[in-house]
């Protein structure tokens, strides 16, 4: 990986920001949208029911903020090549020394970059609306966050796989993918609330242990660090899975001749 | 100004089949150090599939591309940090002003002293007027001559110039036509050249690879392509290939 390259890539995605404000409106919207129907829904019911009130529901908002993250990074990593994709770039990108290791990079970062921007704005947002620390996790949300950018990376080159394998018909499969596993990944509710069988497809995703682990923390004050490593060793092979599937499709496209007629498909 | 010692581009044999239609087939031919090679067919004969595989965009069926005498696919980073391209096809980021997208290619390609040299490519072309307006704003033209500033950034050893007149007037197709020229003379520049204007191929190009339906049916100097085909312009060449399928051709072989 070469940090000029990475740098120029992602210089030419922040430009696209400082030209045109009306983008960091996506970003920040969406998330406070869900923060404010979360955060007021918790306080509903909080107010509404007893003590034996299941913890689950008072660290929804911290389910927010963390899902935001994954999904943030996802997204980063599937925009940024959609974005080369609408301006037909892609050639200049591909046809310039610009390694896959150098590209990743540089999804990667805006991935880090947007997931960055938006977890700031939340949980500066839910201490004051809500009184919800997030930083009462402590340094234990470092690798809590560290492990779901990790596998909101993965899950943005698989995206990205999809459009380059399928082309512009499988954009809105690339948007939909992070609410595909929503479901069975524990964000706002427990593993065990799941059917047994689906409950194996929750313990395949990383993120279900982040989750899981989250809420444990903040209950107990203790850091789960089994479930911390559980999340991260499926991360590695995750990442590792996706990255493969990156660069064989890449290879393919190359083969067909899709990176030249990506608008046919 | 031919010195055709090791050629800076070989293309042996070079294939490339999509599912049924082979869109090149079996094509060998060779730019040397400053020359500028034209490579001329009707639409579909295979012309930008070919600048595609020498860039390492689409993958050979089969044959081998060797760049600066190394093989393409072993040393594909280093050998395209040594060229560039230019293509009808693809455009600089429309929401980027035409600075930025210069700065952001000149790092990529790793330009030295990329303000200076930026403002030279704008001025080569003559478009320093426009070096702060929103790249998606420009005309036509004006947006091909802002791709030509980006092939030029890196002063690259090999250029890749598909249909780069494509949507110019013909003021400034001329003046395309004499920066190619003259880099070709200053810097030694070896340049692949296709388009569907006869004036350009005549004006600047060395020699000529006539194709048709992904073959090579003639390779020379523009002369020896008019003597070939016993045409008076390279325009009645054109067409009598492109009408006759290819029949017009006498001998199949072709190098001079
Ligand atoms: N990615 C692809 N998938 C399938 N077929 C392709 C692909 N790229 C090119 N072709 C086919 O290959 C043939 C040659 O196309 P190519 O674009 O190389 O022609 P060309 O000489 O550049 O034509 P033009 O002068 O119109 O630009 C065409 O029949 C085209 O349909
Ligand atoms: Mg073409």
């Amino acid at each position: 990986m070469n940090f000029g390259t990475v740098q120029a890539l992602v210089m030419r995605y922040l430009y696209l920001y400082t030209r045109t404000p009306i983008r960091a409106v996506e970003l920040l919207f969406w998330p406070l949208v869900h923060l404010l129907v979360w955060g007021y829904l918790t306080m509903f019911l909080q107010q509404n029911t007893d003590d034996s009130f299941p913890y689950e529901i008072t660290f929804l908002i911290g389910a927010v903020i963390l899902w935001d993250v994954l999904f943030r990074a996802q997204q980063g990593v599937a925009i940024f090549f959609l974005e080369d994709v609408w301006s037909r770039n892609l050639l200049n990108v591909f046809a310039a020394p610009v390694t896959n290791a150098d590209y990743l990079g540089s999804t990667y970062a805006v991935g880090l970059m947007r997931a960055g921007v938006t977890v700031t704005m939340l949980s500066v947002l839910s201490i004051f609306l809500y009184s919800f620390n997030i930083f009462s996790l402590g340094w234990a949300l470092l690798p809590f966050i560290f492990n779901l950018l990790i596998f909101g990376w993965a899950l943005g080159m698989i995206s990205t796989a999809l459009i380059v394998r399928w082309g512009p018909a499988a954009e809105t499969l690339a948007w939909a993918v992070p609410f595909f596993i929503q479901p069975f990944a524990a964000v706002y509710y427990p593993v065990s609330a799941l059917p047994v069988a689906l409950q194996w497809v929750a313990k395949s995703l990383p993120c279900s242990y982040v989750f899981e682990g989250m809420r444990d923390t903040l209950k107990t004050g203790e850091v789960d660090w089994a479930s911390l490593g559980i999340a991260t060793g499926l991360n590695v092979v995750y990442l590792a899975v996706a990255g493969i599937l990156f660069v064989r499709v890449m290879n393919v496209a190359r083969e067909k001749g899709l990176l030249t007629k990506f608008s046919s498909q | 100004m031919l010195l055709m010692d090791s050629p800076v581009l070989q293309v042996t044999d070079l294939t490339k089949a999509f599912g049924e239609v082979r869109s090149v087939d079996g094509i060998s031919f060779e730019v040397g150090k400053g020359e500028i090679l034209g490579l001329l067919g009707a639409n579909g004969a295979g012309k930008t599939t070919a600048i595609n595989m020498i860039l390492g965009i689409v993958t050979p069926s089969a044959g081998s591309v060797q760049v600066f005498g190394e093989e393409l696919h072993a040393s594909r980073i280093k050998i395209l940090s040594r060229m560039n391209f230019c293509s009808t096809y693809t455009q600089l980021p429309g929401n980027l002003r035409v600075w930025q997208n210069l700065k952001v290619f000149g790092k990529i390609y790793r330009v030295p002293q990329l303000s200076r040299r930026i403002d030279e490519v704008l001025e080569m072309l003559e478009i320093s007027h426009l070096k702060n307006r929103v790249s998606g704003e420009l005309s036509a033209g004006e947006g091909t001559r802002l791709n030509l500033c980006k092939a030029l950034l890196n002063r690259p050893e090999l250029l890749l110039l598909d249909e780069p007149t494509a949507s110019l007037d013909p003021d400034i197709a001329d003046k395309v036509r004499k920066v190619v020229s003259r880099i070709r003379e200053e810097e030694g520049t070896s340049i692949l050249y296709t388009s569907h204007n006869m004036r350009d191929v005549e004006e600047v190009c060395d020699r000529i690879v006539f194709m048709h339906k992904g073959t090579i049916l003639f390779t020379g100097t523009s002369e020896e392509t008019l003597k070939h085909f016993e045409k008076d312009s390279l325009e009645d060449v054109f067409i009598e290939v492109a009408r006759s399928g290819g029949i017009a051709s006498r001998k199949k072989e072709g190098e001079p």
